[in-house]
């Protein structure tokens, strides 16, 4: 199989920490994680704030308690994924955090969709925005970095606020595409 | 595996119907009728859905309360859904989580077929595998006042994680004849009031 073409090298990535600051500035108590690549700064980030508990889940689908269960305590959990942990999630989302009507705030990095060399990722990849439309949850896209802190705080006022499940989709184009080469 | 002397109702009548402090979250089904049998209670979070994720909602809750003990009761199916969790669960240890489950080795509200804790599966030994050391096996009264007494001193004199299953083959709890309350919504807001207090809700 032929390598696949190596996209522009974009600038320094400086928007994880946007986003980190935006977790913080909206009160993010908890955070749950299955390490994905382009969370992996946020990640660490997070690891070092006494302030904040991370969660490593062996599937995406405990988030979705653990937010819940946060929020029954009285605290603020953001989860991070990647695209493909959404469908670990779907009966969670539907069935607990949509039927107690909870705050769900979830920041999703997008494989499939933007120079994916890896044919795997491309069918949730492609499904994300549906699946997440079909179970009543709002999407807001990111393309550009410079985007990441107002549509962060944007969606966790939509959430923590009016009670809802929102999803902040960091879109391929902003993460850019893996290379494994 | 030894005989079991308990009931069900024994067990959610121990646990939480004599300890009005504990926060409290229930698998769907059958420790959701237990759990209301034993009292309904503004501080018990009922799952009427979300199967298997019982445990990490316990979790989330006793990582934001940790000067608080929290009681998660469910059932075998509903745990075996979620056995991702108790590695989860192990991983960040929390000292103030107790797991407790009702095993009746099966899927009581679909008609009564077998579970895999009927056959080969121990619970307690993939808890105590996962890296939960305090896991135990319940079958009589003396156990159930030890675990009792353990959950009333999570924290304290007790580190958590704790996880226990408290054998009851083939009992069976049939929802009760006032069902506790169904709407999600309503039970989180009179856990977070009852919990956090009237700003909960504003």
């Amino acid at each position: 199989m032929t390598a696949p073409v190596p996209l522009p090298v974009s600038a320094p990535v400086t928007w994880p920490d946007a986003l980190y600051d935006t977790l913080k500035r909206v009160g993010i108590d908890q955070v749950g994680h299955v390490p994905d690549a382009g969370h992996a700064r946020l990640i660490d980030r997070c690891e070092h704030d006494p302030g904040i508990a991370v969660t490593g889940l062996t599937s995406e689908e405990e988030g979705v308690g653990l937010a819940a269960g946060a929020w029954l305590g009285g605290q603020r959990a953001a989860l991070l994924m990647q695209s493909s942990g959404l469908g670990n999630c779907i009966n969670a989302i539907a069935s607990l955090a949509e039927a107690g009507q909870f705050p769900l705030l979830m920041i999703i990095t997008m494989r499939g969709e933007w120079g994916e060399f890896n044919p795997w990722q491309v069918p949730l990849g492609r499904a994300t925005r549906d699946v997440l439309v079909a179970v009543d949850c709002r999407v807001l896209d990111v393309h550009r970095p410079d985007d990441v802190a107002d549509t962060t705080l944007a969606a966790a006022r939509l959430a923590f606020d009016s009670s809802q499940r929102v999803a902040v989709l960091l879109t391929q184009r902003l993460i850019g595409t893996k290379a494994f080469r | 595996m030894t005989t079991s002397t308990l009931t069900r109702q024994q067990i959610a009548g121990r646990l939480i119907g004599t300890d009005p402090d504990l926060l409290v979250v229930t698998g769907l089904g059958g420790t959701c009728w237990d759990a209301s049998q034993a009292g309904d209670r503004d501080l018990t979070y009922y799952l009427w859905g979300g199967m298997g994720l019982a445990a990490s909602t316990g979790l989330g809750l006793a990582l934001s309360r940790p000067d608080r003990r929290v009681l998660v009761l469910t059932g075998d199916g509903e745990m075996l859904m979620g056995l991702g969790s108790l590695a989860t669960v192990a991983r960040i240890a929390p000292g103030n989580l107790a797991i407790v489950v009702v095993d009746n080795e099966l899927y009581g509200e679909t008609g009564g077929q077998s579970s895999h804790t009927a056959g080969s599966c121990d619970l307690a030994g993939i808890a105590r595998a996962a890296g939960i050391p305090d896991s135990r096996i319940v079958s009589d009264a003396a156990g159930l006042e030890e675990l009792a007494g353990a959950v009333g001193e999570l924290g304290a004199a007790v580190r958590g994680p704790l996880f226990a299953v408290a054998r009851v083959p083939g009992q069976l709890s049939g929802p009760p004849a006032e069902l506790p309350p169904r709407d999600g919504t309503y039970l989180k807001h009179r856990f977070r009031e009852a919990l956090i207090g009237p700003h909960a809700l504003r």
